[in-house]
């Protein structure tokens, strides 16, 4: 070969060159395909980041709650004016009245009646239960003055979070001037801090986002995984092991595979509707109860359960099958006694992902009437309840500003237990996975 | 007496019943000593248990059944005639005051007298019928305990028969895999059906106008109520569009990235953090849809001069379609792992780069398998219903422009549902018409694309 030497004006384009030419061109798409995987896989990545920065910037304020310090009078004029001093006055009494004493106290120059009941309305309408169950408790301090830190209103607890803007003009504002100006007041002299939300981890829902808390939520959540649990487990399993060990290979049991590959990929929101229309339509089950919840979301996991058994006994070699057949077990003593130990890891693995799914669905929930606005922590898989991701949804619906960061809060709460289950489910499989 | 305990009680005569069987097994007599014996002593424990178990629970079931329909007719009887004489619907709801008034339920107000006397009767029936019923399952239990153990002898092939029983068991349980798919098309169906009694099927499915409100008097003004479902079926599509548009070429590209490019390291961790997308729950994405994807859209628009609504199909779109792309890369990636190696070594012998292979080799044999992922991926968007619950529009509105609110198949059942309702007007069964519909198209897609996946998959076996 010889030097290639300068090109010549009028030559035609040598097919070096031409080549040369293409393969830079093609290198160059070669990157930007390569560049364009990448950034495919990052945005989806990125989301994910987003996704949790956003939730965790919003919803680590929902730990701390806003409390103000007030001097309360325990004043046994109002408390119990008659002197009785028995359960029933105690539990009656007007708190509100001593709580109003209190802030009268602090801000003695707002005297007219609606600037007192703004006034007022800096506390939450709960406050007065902390003060009667401080009371309830300790009879004995009736009559003593007590620093008690008080719950604060949601707005108060917004505006010191920083999430009511001071700049807005005043009629758009939920806190009025005035408002603001005593709660300036109240910071001044250190009487304003923001402690550990009990609420939030004790208490069912409320209107009153200072006292709406997952802990009902979370308790119905469990009675339905308890039921799916108790019901699709065994019913998975023991369709697995038929399936794969016992079935003949015929129409019927194709049916029946093909069957559950479709169940897997029906909407969620249509066995909500099987729900509503065989179990509290026409068995008269309960509405809102957990037991529903259960049915429904066991008919959803039962597939997942099932492919991940039947993964598991595959997994299983025929060696071990043949061994106890050899040496003169039964075919069901083969499966008893050694197949479905060894698969039941797997099974176990299959299960949890399928309860971590189950905990997150809502859709067919809301048809089966779990969407009702429900107080009492449930006590039973048939009391009226609501779910964790209900209650998300519930909050994420509602206008007030200080629910946003209990949902995030929620949320959080939530892909907390989905971490800790599907953590729980890889250490089984690490722990337990044989190569044969 | 509730259930549970009866349940309780006869678990406890069932376990006596294994030791029994056991121990007559073990202990065998003068003639037939222990070795005799066919099977293992534990087999004819189970033999014994079962024989006590079965006929018992049977019974139980049927009583469970039964129970309430002559209850209902003793407080029947037992009523003045003129509360007897109440349409159907109005004594429906008294049964459930009695009901409510027994178990002792929340009941709002002083008791109606003649509910409280139904209800007294209704208890009085009730405990008379738990009291018979225990009673019953006792002899029941016992005798077929006592029929059992005097089969237990040595010729009797106890293992056999527990061992039918258990496969039995067995087929049951995968029965109701079927069951299930069976009664979530007939409870549908049979909604539906009653639907288009009142509605027309026609006009259900290309009618153009949807406004389910129907008059509560009969003399109220506009709201004769419409289903033309087409707005639902515009609204769906155009949601699922706009998420596939974005899940489709970006979960493609991460899974040609992570199959073809990435090496190990990167794909052990950035694979299952992709799969994490899809592990988190749609209401989760709801949150984010509504919250922050909306009015980030709206902001963009009015930055930009466009009317957005806060609504909007695209944020929907948008963050459905982030949900979706672990599920179309994972499945992409599957069926890129299955194209055979000795095609790429092709492709490279003939001084292909590799994009080149990936494009005009690797895609192409791929490309059923892929067509079926997106064919999953579509029925998954069709059927999500939280992100647009909580971030579509609720209006039916016949609409193609993605910056306009409009609402979905979903969103609709879920609002004509939620909340109280009667199960006779046309607006609650609607939504199981549009359940069905769902349900149908859902069931094609996951067919179609079962089919094509494992046809592409024994293309290479």
């Amino acid at each position: 070969m010889s030097e290639p030497g300068p090109v010549k004006p009028n030559e035609p384009p040598r097919t070096r060159d031409r080549v040369a030419e293409g393969l830079r061109r093609r290198y160059m798409k070669e990157r930007a395909f390569r560049l364009l995987g990448l950034a495919a896989l990052l945005f989806g990545l990125g989301f994910l980041a987003i996704f949790f920065v956003t939730l965790v910037s919003n919803g680590a304020s929902a730990l701390l709650q806003t409390r103000i310090l007030l001097d309360v009078e325990l004043d046994p004029e109002v408390i119990d004016p008659e002197g009785r001093r028995d359960a029933v006055a105690l539990e009656t009494a007007n708190y509100q009245q001593l709580i109003r004493d209190a802030l009268n106290r602090l801000f003695p120059d707002v005297t007219e009646r609606s600037e007192r009941r703004a006034l007022y309305r800096l506390l939450s309408p709960a406050a007065d239960l902390e003060v009667r169950e401080l009371v309830l408790a300790n009879p004995a301090l009736i009559g003593e003055t007590r620093s008690l830190w008080l719950l604060a209103d949601d707005d108060v607890d917004m505006l010191i979070k920083g999430n009511i803007d001071r700049d807005v003009p005043e009629s758009e504002r939920r806190l009025s001037d005035a408002q603001i100006g005593w709660i300036d007041a109240l910071l001044d002299e250190g009487r304003i801090e923001r402690k550990l939300n009990r609420y939030f981890f004790t208490s069912g829902d409320s209107r009153d986002p200072e006292l709406a808390g997952i802990f009902g939520a979370t308790v119905g959540s469990f009675f339905m995984l308890l039921v799916t649990l108790v019901l699709s487990f065994p019913l998975g399993v023991a369709t697995a092991v038929y399936l794969e060990e016992f079935a003949p290979r015929n129409r019927w049991t194709d049916l029946i595979e093909v069957n559950i590959n479709n169940l897997a990929a029906v909407p969620s929101i249509v066995f909500g509707l099987l729900g509503l229309a065989l179990f509290i339509n026409a068995f008269g089950l309960p509405r809102s109860a957990p037991l529903v919840g259960g049915l429904v979301l066991t008919l959803m996991t039962l597939p997942v359960i099932i492919i991940a058994s039947r993964a598991a006994l595959k997994a299983v070699p025929p060696s071990i099958r043949e061994a106890a057949l050899g040496i003169g077990a039964s075919k069901m003593q083969t499966v008893l006694h050694h197949v479905l130990p060894l698969a039941l890891p797997g099974m176990l693995t299959g299960t949890i992902i399928g309860m971590a799914r189950a905990l997150g669905e809502s859709a067919p929930l809301l048809m089966i009437g779990m969407v009702a606005f429900i107080v009492d922590i449930p006590e039973s898989p048939l009391d009226p309840a609501t779910a964790l991701p209900v209650q998300i949804f519930l909050w994420a619906d509602s206008p007030e500003r200080a629910f946003v960061e209990r949902t995030s809060a929620a949320i959080l709460v939530l892909l907390a237990f989905l971490v800790v289950m599907n953590g729980i489910a890889i250490l089984l499989r690490k722990r337990f996975e044989r190569r044969y | 007496m509730s259930i549970s305990t009866l349940l309780a009680a006869l678990l406890a005569l069932t376990s006596v019943a294994y030791i029994a069987g056991r121990r007559r097994a073990v202990v065998g007599s003068a003639s037939a000593p222990i070795r005799t014996f066919h099977s293992l002593p534990g087999y004819y424990g189970g033999y014994v248990a079962l024989w006590c178990l079965l006929p018992a629970l049977a019974l139980l079931a049927i009583w469970v059944v039964v129970e309430p329909i002559v209850l209902r007719a003793a407080v029947i009887d037992s009523l003045p005639p003129e509360l007897a004489e109440l349409p159907e619907d109005r004594f429906g709801l008294f049964l459930a005051d009695v009901r409510n008034l027994v178990d002792g339920n929340l009941v709002f107000g002083a008791p109606d007298p003649a509910v409280q006397a139904a209800a007294e009767r209704y208890a009085e029936v009730r405990k008379t019928s738990r009291h018979l019923l225990l009673g019953s399952l006792l002899v029941v239990g016992v005798a077929s305990l006592v029929f059992a153990l005097r089969r237990v002898q040595p010729a009797m092939r106890a293992r056999i028969k527990v061992e039918k029983a258990i496969e039995y068991l067995l087929i049951g349980a995968s029965l109701v895999a079927i069951l299930t798919t069976i009664g979530i098309f007939l409870s549908v169906l049979f909604e539906a059906l009653r639907f288009f009694r009142l509605v027309s099927p026609i006009d259900f499915l290309f009618g153009l106008e949807w406004s389910p409100q129907t008059a509560i008097r009969e003399d109220q003004v506009g709201s004769s109520g419409a289903f033309g479902a087409v707005p639902l079926f515009v609204g769906t599509l155009l949601i699922s569009g706009i998420a596939m548009l974005v899940a489709v070429p970006v979960g493609l590209m991460s899974a040609i990235y992570l199959s073809e490019y990435a090496g190990p390291r990167m794909r052990s961790w950035a694979k299952p953090l992709l799969e994490l997308l899809a592990g988190i729950p749609t209401v989760v994405y709801g949150y984010f849809a509504a919250l922050w994807v909306g009015p980030a859209l709206r902001r963009l628009g009015d930055a930009l001069g466009l009317e957005v609504a806060s609504e909007s199909a695209l944020g929907a779109g948008l963050v459905m379609g982030i949900m979706i792309i672990p599920f179309v890369s994972s499945l992409s990636d599957d069926v890129i792992n299955a194209v055979p190696q000795s095609l790429r070594d092709g492709s490279y012998g003939l001084g292909a780069t590799k994009s080149e292979t990936i494009r005009q080799v690797v895609l192409p044999a791929a490309l059923p398998g892929i067509v079926g992922a997106v064919l999953l991926a579509v029925s998954r968007a069709i059927g999500e219903t939280m992100i647009v619950v909580m971030a579509a529009g609720l209006a039916a509105n016949l609409s193609l422009n993605p910056l306009e609110a409009v609402t979905t198949v979903t969103v609709q059942i879920v609002t004509l549902l939620v909340g109280d309702q009667e199960f006779d007007s046309a607006k609650t069964l609607a939504a199981f018409a549009l359940g069905l519909v769902l349900f149908l198209v859902t069931l094609a897609l996951n067919v179609v694309a079962l089919r094509v996946v494992r046809k592409y998959r024994e293309q290479y076996e």
